[in-house]
């Protein structure tokens, strides 16, 4: 009973927040606010029920429910996580607590509002993590696109119009036609099961002949690889972060950005896999581009914020990278590498809109010689600029650690390219560091700035903590994510083989028998022995 | 010769009596009544609404035709007579406070809406091209007139006689049409259609082709569909804004039922031939409607052109025809009714005396000024543009699914492509009103109780059709069972 409605209870309490909300004033600020905090904070404390009573033996899914929606189109409210959705949503009820809190000075107009969008995203993040159901998913994927775009284009800087709209237009180019994969994946199976299903477990069984393989995959790589965002449909990123506000930035880049990785793990690889291997060094090259590109520009940003935002597309290149590779250390080092992204330049965008909260500025230019001043946010700051940069012992070296054994594994060229991303990482990282932290103080503004009171510092430690966790004692991760993360190889090398049988065609051979207890292996079988009793015969 | 009297079934146009009668009366009272209780009726045509409801939902179910063939009654003619006097409804509901603004009141107001309600109920329940012409006939004679209901201003003037005029040639079309059809088949009976291309095994005759393509002209017009759309602007623009609400909604409702009616009953077997028309149709409706609604700064033009873009869409369900097809259009109907009567009332409450404030400008900040207006007007902008959990985007949804499964992806990719050019505009609406900071108001806004139900009702209706849609779509699903 309760294993089948905590995800449930962990999507929707958020919600509940917005209703309670709603019924408070608008001018208690202070009551707003901490109702919103601690709802989310609650629904971390629940979210962590998930944590310690995961199975890390299975490799199915857990905690699912499955209840009929809207029957008559085949549509049904399924939930369900593994050991690869399991992290993101931890990350997820992790980071919007914080996310909340650090806006407590920083938001001063139409305060309801914004917290009731924050909830309201939190809602369709793990929405999105949790659904099973083709249709459900998308609902949540598309849903989710709106509070963000509220969070940007109303309490964002002053291109923030620009911005958000950039940000929808992009999101849903990539999203509408994989809808329209959605809905061929639908018809395909029913035409194959003869049931109308939207459910992700049914159509994984389905096999895809490569010539749909093809444009299916490509419809829905295309909405993941904007989301990622990968080299080149990166644009609407750094517009984004630079006009989102500080929370709204932690969210994006800690856990919107991850659903685009993570729908290449739950579809494309599992639905299309012989199109994925297809694609693999197509996207290899894009994910190197995209982590050298974005370090060199990087290098040549003068905002911090603008910085940090580069910096992701070199991050999440490597992910892709990862993911791409196609092996347990690669994938693995990929989800490991996407919480370590969420966590690290989380925690960069809170550390850049503390300082702006004190200076209304992000320019390099502008600082220097700040350890002197404040010398614990310096020492913030260094312990999550080395975990971005991925120095041994923090999180960041065992998910790029891992990504490049795995790439090395299966190309090594693809390694070589993709390790100068992390030396050129050290160096636009320690260099904004030394810009800004040490030297002589040039600016009189800077003389009187004072250093991290305590709500800041609560929200930092948590995030620190996680960073040498991580870089210390990775095991707990690994020990939940690696069942799933090997059936689902496992699973896409046997659909692999299976539908290669397929041929190149677009539709499912109507002619193949494919009554219930019949397995596909028998069927190709059957189809083959005719070819060539028809061969025989002519 | 024998004279037959034809068989007369009273009770299947119970509906359409009511309507009528209290159409009538109002009419004789009119006069009678003094100027301060006029608002009489407005609440007579609101209860014959309801009263007509009723006798509608007893018919549900009861698969019967009268009037010599001529009248039928089947759930899809109920279905979409629902959507025809769910709308009126909420437009007499509207109209109340709106006729009082604008100095107006005046009882012909609502019998002129009844009497056009009464003749997009006859298009749907016609089973004759003549009675089809007939209901297209009264329905449009009342809209021509109450596009110029405002007898003092110049653009509903203009509204009027180009309306009339463009709809009277579309008419004409619609009417040589039928003569061909008749013509070639010997009948006007749509049964006799389908009878007499099945006895030539499918072979049309020119006379029949010239026919069919007039009865699309016709027609296409009415739905306001690309290249006959070139109405559509300046009536919305120049009608009282109720009356452009209803146009949008009933007419182009009725319009459709017509065609689907016709198009996917009597020359469904010879889909094949024309479905390719309508394909170029839909996607030059879609495309042109989307792309040209960007440009608009006057919010009732940037509608009509949303209004054009919407017709593409359900004509993407008539090219995908079968059951699926015409479940999915009437079900992305009810909630365009839903959602775009929602949005005009909005229009209307931010208006003022003489169709005055409703630039995009004029939104300005309408979230902090009027937060629960804004939130309305999002909801409705969303819905249309398609976003889940909305009316909008199930109905799309559905459509575009039925598409598919038709095998027509290409126009899917079309459609999902224009409905994110769709997603600019009415974005644009919501960043004006939430990211803008306010204008200063000339006098407040007060939401009279009328359209404070309306918004209420399709709030619930867009919601209800986004969240939970199931009764409402096995509701579409039952109605098309008589056309297949």
């Amino acid at each position: 009973m309760w294993n089948s409605s905590i995800l449930t209870i962990i999507t929707f309490f958020p919600l509940l927040g917005v209703l309670i909300l709603l019924f408070v004033g608008k001018t208690k600020l202070n009551a707003v606010k901490t109702i919103a905090f601690l709802v989310s904070l609650l629904n971390f404390v629940i979210s962590l029920y998930l944590y310690f009573n995961f199975s890390s033996d299975a490799s199915a899914m857990q905690f699912s429910v499955r209840k009929v929606w809207i029957e008559s189109l085949g549509i049904s409210y399924q939930l369900g996580i593994d050991g690869i959705s399991l992290f993101l949503i931890l990350l997820t009820t992790f980071l919007t607590p914080l996310a909340i809190f650090s806006s407590w000075s920083a938001i001063t107009e139409k305060v309801k509002g914004y917290y009731i969008s924050m909830l309201l995203l939190e809602t369709g993040m793990i929405g999105v993590f949790v659904s099973l159901d083709l249709f459900l998913f998308y609902v949540f994927w598309e849903a989710m696109l709106l509070p963000m775009y509220f969070l940007i284009g109303i309490w964002g800087g002053p291109r923030k119009i620009y911005a958000t709209i950039k940000f929808v237009l992009f999101t849903m180019t990539g999203s509408l036609l994989m809808l329209v994969a959605i809905l061929v994946l639908y018809f395909m199976n029913h035409s194959y099961t003869g049931t109308y299903s939207f459910d992700l477990l049914e159509i994984n069984k389905l096999p895809i002949p490569l010539g749909a393989q093809f444009w299916l995959f490509a419809a829905f790589a295309l909405a993941f690889a904007i989301k990622v965002p990968m080299f080149p449909f990166h644009t609407w990123l750094p517009d984004a972060h630079v006009e989102a506000p500080t929370a709204g930035s932690v969210i994006l880049a800690g856990v919107l950005l991850k659903m685009g990785t993570y729908g290449f793990l739950r579809f494309c690889l599992p639905l299309f896999p012989n199109a994925f291997i297809d694609f693999v060094p197509l996207f290899s090259i894009l994910a190197i581009i995209g982590i050298i590109y974005g370090a060199l520009v990087s290098m040549r940003q003068e905002d911090v914020k603008s910085l940090v935002a580069f910096s992701s597309v070199s991050h999440l290149g490597f992910v892709m990278l990862g993911i791409f590779a196609l092996n347990l250390q690669g994938i693995e080092g990929g989800i490991l590498q996407m919480i370590n992204h969420g966590i690290s330049t989380g925690a960069l965008f809170l550390i850049v809109g503390m300082i702006y909260e004190r200076r209304h500025s992000r320019m390099i230019e502008d600082f220097g010689g700040l350890s002197k001043k404040i010398p614990i946010f310096a020492a913030f700051f260094m312990i999550v600029t080395l975990s971005s940069i991925g120095l041994p012992g923090t999180n960041g070296f065992v998910g790029e650690f891992l990504i490049l054994l795995g790439t090395f594994k299966s190309n090594v060229i693809y390694a070589v390219f993709a390790a100068t991303g992390m030396i050129l990482a050290a160096v636009y990282m320690l260099w904004m560091y030394q810009r800004t932290m040490f030297g002589k103080i040039t600016k009189p503004e800077n003389e009187n700035l004072k250093d991290l009171n305590t709500r800041e510092k609560i929200i930092l430690i948590p995030l620190i903590l996680v960073i040498f966790w991580i870089g210390l004692y990775p095991k707990p991760f690994f020990v939940k994510m690696e069942p799933s993360v090997k059936s689902l190889i496992e699973n896409a090398k046997t659909k692999y083989e299976e539908n290669k049988l397929l041929g190149k065609s677009f539709y499912i051979d109507s002619n193949i028998p494919v009554a219930a207890g019949f397995s596909l292996r028998e069927c190709s079988r059957a189809v083959r022995s005719s070819d060539q009793t028809a061969q025989a015969i002519r | 010769m024998d004279w037959l009297m034809p068989q007369i079934n009273l009770e299947l146009i119970l509906p359409e009596i009511i309507i009528t009668f209290f159409a009538i009366l109002i009419l004789i009272l009119e006069p009678l009544l003094s100027k301060n209780k006029k608002n009489f009726l407005a609440h007579l045509s609101w209860i014959a609404i309801l009263l007509a409801f009723v006798a509608n939902l007893r018919l549900w179910n009861l698969m019967e035709t009268s009037f010599s063939d001529m009248f039928i009654v089947d759930n899809f003619a109920i279905f979409f007579k629902f959507i025809f006097l769910a709308g009126s409804f909420l437009i007499i509901l509207v109209s109340i406070s709106y006729l009082k603004r604008e100095e107006m009141v005046h009882g012909e107001y609502y019998s002129l809406i009844l009497f056009s309600t009464l003749g997009m109920m006859l298009m749907a329940s016609s089973f004759n091209l003549v009675i089809i012409f007939l209901g297209l006939e009264i329905m449009s004679i009342s809209l021509y007139v109450l596009a110029g209901f405002k007898r003092e201003d110049l653009r509903s003037n203009e509204a009027s006689l180009k309306y009339f005029l463009m709809g009277a040639f579309a008419t004409g079309f619609l009417l040589y049409g039928i003569v061909m059809i008749f013509g070639s088949v010997r009948s006007t009976n749509l049964e006799d259609i389908i009878k007499s291309i099945a006895y030539n095994n499918g072979n049309v005759d020119l006379l029949l082709w010239a026919g069919v393509g007039l009865l699309l002209v016709g027609f296409g017009f009415k739905i306001a569909s690309v290249p006959f759309h070139m109405w559509v602007p300046d009536v919305y623009e120049g009608a009282p804004t109720p009356i452009t609400a209803f146009i949008s909604a009933g007419s182009k409702a009725a319009g459709f039922a017509a065609l689907l009616r016709v198009f996917l009953f009597s020359f469904v077997t010879i889909k094949m031939d024309w479905t390719t028309v309508i394909w170029i149709m839909s996607a030059l409706t879609m495309t042109t409607g989307n792309i040209v609604a960007i440009a608009q700064s006057n919010i009732k033009r940037m509608l009509a052109y949303s209004s054009i873009a919407h017709a593409g869409y359900v004509l993407v369900a008539l090219v995908a025809g079968k059951e699926a097809g015409v479940s999915s259009a009437i079900f992305y109907l009810l909630a365009y009714t839903f959602m775009n009567i929602g949005a005009f009332t909005v229009v209307i409450a931010l208006g003022r005396k003489d169709e005055d404030n409703i630039n995009l400008d004029d939104y300005s900040g309408l979230g902090t000024r009027h937060p629960w207006l804004a939130i309305f007007m999002m909801l409705f902008m969303l819905s249309l543009a398609g976003f889940p959990p909305t009316a909008g985007f199930m109905a799309k949804f559905y459509v575009f699914s039925a598409a598919v499964k038709s095998g027509y992806i290409g126009l899917v990719i079309i459609g999902v492509l224009n409905s994110l050019v769709s997603v600019y505009y009415y974005l644009r609406i919501v960043v004006i009103m939430f990211m803008r900071s306010p204008v200063p108001e000339a006098e407040p806004i007060s939401l009279p109780l009328g359209s404070a139900l309306v918004l209420l009702i399709s709030t619930w209706g867009v919601l209800q059709m986004g969240i939970f849609p199931q009764s409402l779509l096995t509701l579409a699903m039952l109605s098309v069972s008589s056309i297949f």
